[in-house]
């Protein structure tokens, strides 16, 4: 086998795990609310907000930053059972 | 309003810590460049931002380099670059301790040479990456590891030091105003020579705040002047939206303070001093807009 001379990383997805592990409050949003103004989606580090506005439950790490920002208090943090 | 691309250059997810403001921005930052870039990143929490080998988040090229050669890294991928007719950007994308103390050197060297390629310094007040030590670009009065009583020391002004360098374009940025960012970041990568741009990135653990108060704390960096924004291009300062509402009216520079652990310790003394620091700096800015020297 060629040795390989430099040290290279792949892109992948979940290259660090399903982060929405560490999670110990949830995103719930209120769609009575909402007025789909995208706000959260503009503030959450990880993209974890899809312009249709669905959380990606899988990686959200549940910083709360979407639920603070929103205009409307749409968000509220629920804590999860686990 | 600007439109702002829909795809992602950092995949889900990163080992950053949650509420990560260098994150946020940097999916700004590499949202205005587009894919035909190759982002140099010296020993910072970028590194956390990427992932660990041999899988990565970023799904752009990533150059990892020793902390002091950051700029000088970049001045040769951009020469190789240019002298082979390619005009893929080169970004180099450093914290504050990799910017104002250990990559000043190569950063100034390269700024001298005029180097094609844009500088960004992401700024969390302290070495992050190591457990928060203090760097020349900590605040006065801030707690870290190496100042557990307070920093007694101002935060050296590194935008100054660029300016020198008569650069075609430098300006500052905050992650709670990633428009504003994004805006910057195309707006510099549409001039040819060496740009900068110095984004203040709160850090919840690092400053001691809650994760959700990120874009908060942000926000009143620049509504107390603790931060101001502005961009300079080709010599003509212009101050940005956010920070020309702030020089009308001001929060309380305490709304800010008190809402971060780091300032537990400041004195009335150190307060004081601040609030001179942000007066002479807004008074400087109003001064040159009103009557620019050239
Ligand atoms: C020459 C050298 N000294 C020290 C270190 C250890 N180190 C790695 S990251 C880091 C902190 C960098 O701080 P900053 O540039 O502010 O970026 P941040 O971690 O805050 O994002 C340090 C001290 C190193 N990698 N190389
Ligand atoms: S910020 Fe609030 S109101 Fe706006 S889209 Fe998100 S949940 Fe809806
Ligand atoms: S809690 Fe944080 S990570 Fe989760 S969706 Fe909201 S902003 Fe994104
Ligand atoms: S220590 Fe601060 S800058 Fe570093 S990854 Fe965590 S939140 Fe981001
Ligand atoms: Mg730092």
């Amino acid at each position: 086998m060629k040795r390989k001379r430099l040290a290279l990383s792949e892109p992948v997805e979940g290259a660090s795990g399903k982060t929405g592990s560490w999670r110990t409050y949830r995103p719930v949003v209120d769609q009575e609310k909402c007025n789909a103004c995208g706000l959260c989606a503009l503030y959450c580090p990880e993209a974890a907000i899809d312009p249709e506005l669905q959380v990606d439950l899988a990686f959200c790490k549940g910083c709360g930053i979407c639920a603070n920002e929103c205009p409307k208090k749409a968000i509220t943090m629920v804590r999860e059972e686990r | 309003m600007t439109e702002i691309p829909k795809e992602e250059y950092i995949l889900k997810c990163t080992s950053a810590c949650a509420g990560c403001s260098s994150t946020l921005s940097l999916r700004y930052v590499l949202k205005a460049a587009g894919p035909d870039m190759v982002l140099v990143v010296p020993a910072c929490c970028t590194s956390v931002i990427q992932g660990t080998y041999p899988r990565t988040a970023m799904n752009i090229p990533v150059y990892n380099i020793a902390f002091a050669a950051a700029a000088a890294c970049a001045s040769g991928m951009s020469a190789a670059y240019r002298k082979k007719g390619v005009k893929t950007r080169v970004i180099v994308y450093a914290g504050d301790g990799g910017t104002v103390d250990i990559g000043l050197q190569a950063l100034s060297g390269a700024f001298e040479r005029g180097t094609d390629f844009l500088y960004i310094c992401y700024d969390n007040e302290a070495y992050g990456n190591t457990g928060m030590q203090r760097s020349g670009s900590t605040p006065l009065g801030a707690i870290t590891t190496t100042t557990p009583g307070g920093k007694v020391h101002p935060k050296k002004d590194i935008d100054r030091i660029i300016e020198a360098h008569n650069p075609p374009y430098i300006a500052t940025a905050c992650s709670a105003y990633p428009l504003d960012l994004f805006q910057k970041v195309t707006k510099a990568l549409s001039l040819e020579g060496p740009k900068f741009i110095h984004l203040l990135a709160p850090c919840p653990p690092g400053w001691r705040f809650p994760a959700e108060k990120t874009v908060e704390v942000g926000k009143l960096a620049v509504k107390t002047g603790s931060w101001i924004l502005w961009e300079r291009e080709h010599g003509t300062l212009q101050v940005s939206g956010p920070s020309r509402a702030a020089m009308k009216k001001r929060v309380p520079l305490d709304e800010y303070l008190k809402m971060q652990g780091r300032f537990r310790n400041i004195t009335e003394q150190q307060k004081q001093e601040l609030q001179r620091n942000i007066d002479r700096a807004l008074a400087r800015i109003a001064c040159e807009v009103k009557q620019p020297c050239s």
